[in-house]
C-alpha cells in the first residue's frame, strides 16, 4: 500500500473524483465505440501510423482544440473563484494548480500545437511539396508531443498537479516547498514534448530550405512559409535552453542535485534566466505564426497582396534576432543594476517597431483592396486593434521603472492575454475556418462562425481590459482570493462575465464544427472558395495524399492568383508515378514507451523508466536496421484520383 | 530513387542531402544545449557549498588521456569517411572498430574519474558546482555512448549490405556527429578542466 | 467592431477616472511619483498609437469594403511605397529613441537614494520574507517588527531584501514599485515617504499556498512620531532570540509582532549583491561560495 499511495493526490477536491469518473467513463465509451463501429483498424492504419504532413496537422488541431477545452475549463474555475471577494469555491492550494495547470497547457499544449498544426498542414502544400523532409520523424514529434500532453494532464487525478505556476520558478518548485510529484510531471512532460517540437523545428527548416517547389525564391514565399522558417529558426536555438533547463529541475527534484536550491550553492536566479531564455523566444514562436496566417487571410479577403512584403520578411528576421536580447524584461526586479535594465528596456521596446511595421503593413494590405467580412476577416480584423493595444503595454512594461508597478500583477496578465488571445487564439481560430475546406472539402457555417466571433470579442474585452485597471489598484496575480474593501470586486465580476462569454463562444465554435459537418453542402464545394492566391489553394480539396499529381512551378509571389488571373501555368508536363513515405507504427509506438519512460520518472520508479528506456533505444536500432524507400503511387492510381476530383487540378 | 553518380555516395539521393542539411541543423541545436550548460557551469563553477572546488578534485593524468582518446578517434573517423569514399571496406570497417573502441576506452576512463570524484566527496548532491559539472560531463558521455551504440549498428549494416547511398549516408553524419563530440569535449577541457585547475 | 470599440471607449474612460484612486497611480513617496509620471506619460503616447490604429482601420474598412465598391473595382497590385515605409520605420523609432531617454533616466532615480531628501543618511530596513510573512529589522534603532512597517516620512528608506524560502517581491505601491527578495542574494530597493498615510504592502510574487494573505501594514509618521514609537518599542517588546526567531521562520502567517533586538546577528543575510560598486566584485575572492549560513557584510 505504501508504493502505490504516491499514486494518490493529495488534497482531493470531489472535482477532481468527479473527474476521475469522467475519464474513466470517457475512456470506455471511447472504447466501446470504437470496438462497436469496428474502426479500431481505420484508426490504427489511416491515423495511429500515418506519417502524411496533413493528417499529423489536424491530429495536432485536434489535441489543440481539446486542449483548450481542459485549459479553458481551468480558466473558468479561476474566474469563478476571482469573481467575489473572500471566495470559498477553490482552497488557496487547489486555485494554484488551476492556475499552473491552465499557463502550462494554454501555452504548451494548446497554443504550440495550434500554430505546428497549421504549419504541418499548410507550409508542404504552399511551398509546392508532396511532404516535409523527414514524415518519419514529423510523426514522432507529433506523438511525443501527444503523449507529454497525455502526461502533464495525467497529473490532475494521478499524483496531483505542479503548483508553482507556468514559470515554475525555484525554489518554490523545489523539493522543500513543493513536495508532491505535481512539479515532476511539469518537468518531465514539458521535456518529452520539447524534444518533438525541437525536431519540429529541424524538420520544417530543411523542409523549407530545400523541398521549395522549382522557381520559387525566398523572396516569393510565401508570408506564411516565411514565418514558419523564422519560427524554426527560434525554435532550434530556444528549446535547446528548455530542455538544459528542464533537465536541471529534474534532476533537482528526483536526483536531489543543488541546481537551484536555497542551500549548497544553488542558484533560484540561474532558473529564472534559463526558464526565460527560452520563454520569451517562446512567446514569438508563438506570435510569429500567428502574423503568418493573417498574412494570408488579409490579402486574400482584400483581393490584394500583401503590402511591404520585403519590410514584412525583414521585420520578422528582426524580430526573431532581437527575441533573445530581451529575456531579462521578466525580471527587471531581480536587483542588476540600473544599466542593466536600460538595456534590456531598449531592446525591448525596440521589437515593437518592427512589430510595428507589421500592423501598418496588414493595413495598408487593406487600403484600395475589396474587403469582404467573413469569419476569418473578422478575426484579422479584430486582431490589429486589439493587438496593437496589448503591444503597446508591452512598450510600457519594458520601460523599467514603471515595471517595478506593473510586474507580477494584473495589468502583466492582461498584457499577455491582450497579445496572445487577439494574436495567437484569434489567428487559429480564423485560420481554422479558412483551411477548413482545404481539409475537408467543405466550408464552416458562416452565421454561427460570425456569432461566436463576436461572443468572444466581446467576452475577451470583458474579461480582460478591468485587469489592466486593478492591476494598476495593485491586485497581483496568482492570489487566490481579495478582500473587499480592496474594490476589487466589481472589475473582477466583470472578468468573469466576459470568461463566461469566452466559454460561450468556444461551445458555439463546437456547434459550429458539428452542424457544418452535418449540414454544409459538399457537392460542388471549391477547391478555392475564397478565391485566395498561393499554391496550396491549386489542389484539390480535400487534398489528394501526394498534395500535387504535377509539382507546380513558380513565377511569382502569388503564383496560384496569377495563374487564375493572367493566365500563367503552374502545372507543366505530365501525370507520374509518385514515390511516397510508408506507414509505419514505431513513432506512436515509441512515443508510448516515452510515456512510460516519463510516468515512472515522475515517480521514481527506476526500474520501470529504466525497461522503457531499453524499450525505446531498442526502438531506434529497429528503426537503423530498417530498409524502408517508400512506396510508389502507380500512374494509373494518380490518374484515377485526378479524374475521381474531376480534372486537372488546375482549375 | 533517383541516384546522382556525380556526387560522393553520401550525397547521392535526395534523401540523402536532407539528411545531411538536417543533421546539420540538429548540430546547431546540439550547439545551443552544449552552450547552455557551459553558461550554467560558468554561472555555477564558485558555488561550491561545502563541497570540493575544481582545483581541489581534477586530475591532469586520467583527463589528458580521455583527451587524447577522443581526439585520436576523431582523426580515426576522418579515414573511416576516406576510406569509404574510396570505397575500401574492409579499412573502412577496421578504422571505424578503432573509433569507437577509442570512444569506449575515453568512456572508461570517464566513468573512472567519476568514481574517483565519488570517493573524493563530491557526488552529484554535492553542491551546485559538482552538479553542473557532472551533469555537464554526463552529458557528453552519454552522447558518447549513444554513439557508440549507433556506430556499431551502422558497422554491422555496412557489413552485411556493403556501401549503398544509406549506409555511406548514416556513415558520414556519424563522422560529424563524432566530430562535433570530440569539438566539445575540446572546450570541456579548456573552459572545465584547465581552466578549474589553473584557477585563472 | 462598434460594441468592441465602445467597450474599450469606456474603459478608458473609467481607468481616467478611477486613475487618481488606483493606489499605484496616486503616489506618497517621490519613487512611486516618478513611475506614476512614467506610466501616465506613456499611457498617453500609446494611446495616441493606438488612436492612429484604429483611425486608419476604420477609415480603410469603411472606404473599402466590397459592398460599397463599383462592381467591376479591382484592386491594384501594390508593392510597397518608399516614403510610407519609411514613416512608419521613422515614427515608432523616434517614440523609441524618445523612451529610452526616459527609461535611462527614470531607472538610475528609481535605483537611487531619492534627489528630494539627498542629504540625510538614508534609514536601512532589514526586510526578509519567509513562508508568509515578513520580518522586518531596524539595525539602526535595533529592534524588529513582522508584518509592519512604521517609516519616517521625508528621509531616504534603503530597504534590504532577501528572503528565507521562496522569491518573493516587496511592494509597497504607493512608495514604489517591487523588488524580489531571494534566498542568495540582498536586493536593494529605495523609497522615501512624502506625507504621512497608512497602506498596504505585500508579498507580490507568487510563493505558494498561503501567498494571498501575505501582506504587511504600512504606516509613514513624522520623524518625532518614528522617534517616540522606536522608544515605545524598546520599552515594551521582548528581546528576539535564536529559538524565538525560528519559530516564526515556520510556514503560516503570524500577526503583527514587534521585539527588540535584530535576527541579523544570528541568522545574518545573505551575501550582498552587486547592487553598489564596494562588494561582491571588489572581494570576489572571499566572497566564493558564501551563502546563507556565511555572513559577508560589508557595512
Ligand atoms: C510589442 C512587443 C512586446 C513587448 C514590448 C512586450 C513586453 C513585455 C514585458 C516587458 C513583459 C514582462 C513584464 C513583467 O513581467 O513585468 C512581458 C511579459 C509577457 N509577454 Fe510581452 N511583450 C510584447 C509582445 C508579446 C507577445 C507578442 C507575446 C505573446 C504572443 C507576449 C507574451 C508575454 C507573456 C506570456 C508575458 C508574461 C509571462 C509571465 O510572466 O507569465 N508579449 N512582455
Ligand atoms: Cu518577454
Amino acid at each position: 500500500m505504501g508504493y502505490f499511495s504516491r499514486f494518490m493526490v493529495p488534497h482531493a477536491s470531489p472535482a477532481i473524483y468527479a473527474s476521475m469518473v469522467a475519464i474513466a467513463v470517457t475512456m470506455f465509451l471511447l472504447v466501446v465505440g470504437l470496438t462497436y463501429f469496428k474502426k479500431w483498424i481505420y484508426l490504427w492504419s489511416e491515423w495511429l501510423t500515418t506519417v502524411d504532413h496533413k493528417r499529423i496537422g489536424i491530429m495536432y488541431l485536434i489535441s489543440a482544440l481539446l486542449m483548450l477545452f481542459r485549459g479553458g475549463v481551468d480558466a473558468l474555475m479561476m474566474r469563478a473563484q476571482l469573481a467575489v471577494p473572500e471566495n470559498k469555491l477553490l482552497a488557496s492550494q487547489h486555485y494554484n494548480e488551476v492556475f499552473s495547470a491552465h499557463g502550462v497547457i494554454m501555452i504548451m499544449f494548446m497554443a504550440m500545437p495550434y500554430i505546428i498544426g497549421f504549419m504541418n498542414f499548410v507550409v508542404p502544400l504552399q511551398i509546392g511539396a508532396r511532404d516535409v523532409a523527414f514524415p518519419r520523424l514529423n510523426a514522432i514529434s507529433f506523438w511525443l508531443f501527444f503523449m507529454g500532453a497525455m502526461l502533464f494532464n495525467l497529473s490532475f487525478v494521478i499524483g496531483g498537479s505542479p503548483d508553482a505556476g507556468w514559470s515554475s520558478y525555484f525554489p518554490l518548485a523545489g523539493n522543500e516547498f513543493s513536495p508532491s510529484v505535481g512539479t515532476n510531471f511539469y518537468m518531465i512532460s514539458l521535456q518529452i514534448a520539447g524534444i518533438g517540437t525541437l525536431m519540429t523545428g529541424i524538420n520544417f527548416m530543411t523542409t523549407i530550405l530545400k523541398m521549395r517547389a522549382p522557381g520559387m525564391t525566398s523572396m516569393r514565399m510565401p508570408m506564411f512559409t516565411w514565418s514558419i522558417f523564422v519560427t524554426s529558426v527560434i525554435i532550434i536555438f530556444a528549446f535547446p535552453v528548455f530542455t538544459v533547463a528542464l533537465l536541471m529541475g529534474a534532476l533537482d527534484r528526483l536526483a536531489f542535485t543543488k541546481f537551484f536550491t536555497i542551500t549548497d550553492g544553488g542558484m533560484d536566479m540561474l532558473w529564472a534566466n534559463l526558464f526565460w531564455v527560452w520563454g520569451h523566444p517562446e512567446v514569438y514562436i508563438l506570435i510569429l505564426p500567428a502574423f503568418g496566417l493573417f498574412s494570408e487571410i488579409i490579402p486574400t479577403f482584400s483581393k490584394r497582396n500583401i503590402y511591404g512584403y520585403k519590410s514584412m520578411v525583414a521585420s520578422m528576421i528582426i524580430i526573431s534576432l532581437y527575441s533573445f536580447m530581451v529575456w531579462t524584461h521578466h525580471f527587471f526586479t531581480m536587483g542588476q543594476q540600473a544599466y542593466v535594465n536600460s538595456i534590456f528596456s531598449i531592446t525591448t521596446m525596440v521589437i515593437a517597431i518592427p512589430t510595428g511595421i507589421k500592423i501598418f503593413n496588414w493595413l495598408f494590405t487593406m487600403w484600395r483592396g475589396r474587403i469582404r467580412f467573413t469569419v476569418p476577416m473578422l478575426y484579422s480584423l479584430a486582431f490589429i486593434p486589439l493587438f496593437t493595444i496589448g503591444g503597446v503595454t508591452g512598450v510600457m512594461l519594458a520601460m523599467s521603472a514603471a515595471d517595478y508597478q506593473y510586474h507580477n500583477t494584473q495589468f502583466l496578465v492582461a498584457h499577455f492575454h491582450n497579445v496572445i488571445i487577439p494574436g495567437v487564439v484569434y489567428a487559429v481560430l480564423g485560420a481554422s475556418t479558412y483551411y477548413w475546406p482545404k481539409m475537408f472539402g467543405f466550408t464552416l457555417n458562416e452565421r454561427i462562425g460570425k456569432m461566436a466571433f463576436w461572443v468572444l470579442n466581446v467576452g475577451f474585452c470583458l474579461a480582460f481590459f478591468p485587469m489592466y485597471i486593478t492591476g494598476l489598484d495593485g491586485q497581483v496575480r496568482r492570489m487566490y482570493t481579495y478582500s473587499a474593501d480592496t474594490g476589487f470586486g466589481p472589475w473582477n465580476f466583470v472578468s468573469t462575465i466576459g470568461s463566461a462569454l469566452m466559454a460561450l463562444s468556444y461551445v458555439l465554435i463546437v456547434y459550429m464544427i458539428y452542424y457544418s459537418i452535418r449540414h454544409s453542402p459538399r457537392e460542388g464545394a471549391s477547391s478555392d472558395p475564397w478565391d485566395a492566391r498561393t499554391l496550396e489553394w491549386a489542389t484539390h480539396s480535400p487534398v489528394p495524399e501526394y498534395n500535387f499529381a504535377i509539382i507546380p512551378e513558380v513565377n511569382s509571389r502569388e503564383p496560384f492568383w496569377d495563374a487564375k488571373y493572367k493566365g500563367l501555368s503552374i502545372f507543366k508536363g505530365e501525370y507520374n508515378k509518385i514515390h511516397m513515405p510508408n506507414n509505419t507504427g514505431a513513432p506512436f509506438i515509441m512515443s508510448c514507451l516515452f510515456f512510460v519512460f516519463g510516468f515512472s520518472l515522475v515517480f521514481s520508479m527506476w526500474y520501470v523508466a529504466g525497461a522503457a528506456l531499453i524499450g525505446i533505444f531498442v526502438c531506434m536500432a529497429q528503426r537503423s536496421f530498417q530498409i524502408d524507400h517508400g512506396h510508389y503511387i502507380p500512374l494509373e492510381g494518380v490518374k484515377e484520383t485526378e479524374a475521381n476530383y474531376g480534372g486537372g487540378s488546375d482549375k | 530513387m533517383n541516384i546522382d553518380h556525380s556526387k560522393p555516395l553520401e550525397y547521392s539521393t535526395e534523401q540523402n542531402r536532407l539528411n545531411i542539411l538536417g543533421f546539420w541543423i540538429f548540430l546547431g541545436a546540439e550547439i545551443m544545449l552544449f552552450g547552455t550548460l557551459f553558461a550554467s557551469f560558468f554561472t555555477l563553477v564558485d558555488r561550491i557549498g561545502s563541497g570540493p572546488a575544481g582545483e581541489e578534485i581534477f586530475e591532469m593524468g586520467p583527463v589528458l588521456l580521455e583527451t587524447f582518446f577522443l581526439l585520436t578517434s576523431s582523426f580515426v573517423i576522418g579515414l573511416v569517411v576516406h576510406a569509404m569514399r574510396i570505397g575500401n571496406k574492409k579499412a573502412m570497417i577496421t578504422f571505424f572498430v578503432i573509433t569507437l573502441l577509442l570512444g569506449l576506452g575515453f568512456l572508461f576512463l570517464e566513468i573512472n574519474e567519476f568514481m574517483t570524484y565519488y570517493h573524493e566527496g563530491a557526488t552529484l548532491q554535492t553542491s551546485a558546482f559538482t552538479s553542473i559539472l557532472f551533469t555537464t560531463l554526463g552529458t557528453h558521455g552519454a552522447h558518447v555512448t549513444l554513439g557508440i551504440f549507433w556506430g556499431t549498428f551502422i558497422i554491422i549494416q555496412v557489413a552485411r549490405r556493403g556501401f549503398t547511398p544509406e549506409t555511406a549516408n548514416k556513415t558520414f553524419i556519424f563522422s560529424l556527429y563524432w566530430h562535433f563530440l570530440d569539438v566539445v569535449w575540446i572546450f570541456i577541457f579548456t573552459f572545465i578542466y584547465l581552466k578549474g585547475m589553473t584557477g585563472v | 467592431m462598434k460594441t468592441t470599440r465602445s467597450i474599450f471607449v469606456c474603459f478608458i474612460l473609467s481607468a481616467f477616472l478611477t486613475g487618481c484612486d488606483l493606489v499605484v497611480l496616486d503616489p506618497k513617496g517621490p519613487q512611486a511619483e516618478t513611475q506614476a509620471d512614467v506610466i501616465w506619460l506613456s499611457i498617453g503616447i500609446m494611446s495616441v498609437i493606438v488612436l492612429v490604429v484604429c483611425a486608419i482601420l476604420v477609415y480603410v474598412l469603411v472606404k473599402y469594403r466590397d459592398s460599397k465598391l463599383p462592381k467591376d473595382y479591382e484592386p491594384p497590385y501594390i508593392e510597397g511605397n518608399h516614403i510610407v515605409e519609411t514613416i512608419i520605420v521613422a515614427v515608432p523609432v523616434l517614440i523609441v529613441i524618445f523612451f529610452s531617454v526616459v527609461t535611462i533616466i527614470t531607472n538610475n532615480k528609481v535605483e537611487a537614494t531619492p534627489e528630494k531628501y539627498k542629504g540625510q543618511d538614508p534609514l536601512i530596513v532589514y526586510a526578509s520574507s519567509s513562508n508568509w510573512k515578513w520580518h522586518f529589522s531596524y539595525p539602526e534603532y535595533n529592534i524588529e517588527t513582522v508584518n509592519y512597517l512604521y517609516l519616517p516620512t521625508k528621509r531616504p528608506l534603503e530597504f534590504k531584501l532577501y528572503s528565507y524560502g521562496p522569491i518573493t517581491s516587496f511592494w509597497i505601491p504607493q512608495l514604489g514599485g517591487q523588488k524580489y527578495a531571494m534566498s542568495d542574494m540582498v536586493t536593494t530597493l529605495h523609497l522615501a515617504a512624502d506625507d504621512v498615510a497608512a497602506m498596504e504592502g505585500r508579498n507580490a510574487n507568487f510563493s505558494g499556498e498561503g501567498f494571498a494573505e501575505n501582506t504587511f501594514y504600512v504606516e509613514t509618521m513624522k520623524q518625532v512620531e518614528f522617534k517616540k514609537w522606536v522608544r515605545d518599542v524598546k520599552g515594551r517588546a521582548a528581546p528576539i532570540t535564536e529559538k524565538t526567531f525560528n519559530k516564526l521562520l515556520k510556514p503560516g502567517h503570524l500577526g503583527q509582532l514587534t521585539y527588540t533586538g535584530t535576527h541579523l546577528g544570528f541568522s545574518p543575510p545573505p551575501m550582498e549583491h552587486s547592487g553598489q560598486p564596494n562588494d561582491e566584485h571588489m572581494s570576489d575572492s572571499d566572497a566564493k561560495g558564501k551563502h546563507l549560513d556565511h555572513p559577508h557584510s560589508h557595512e
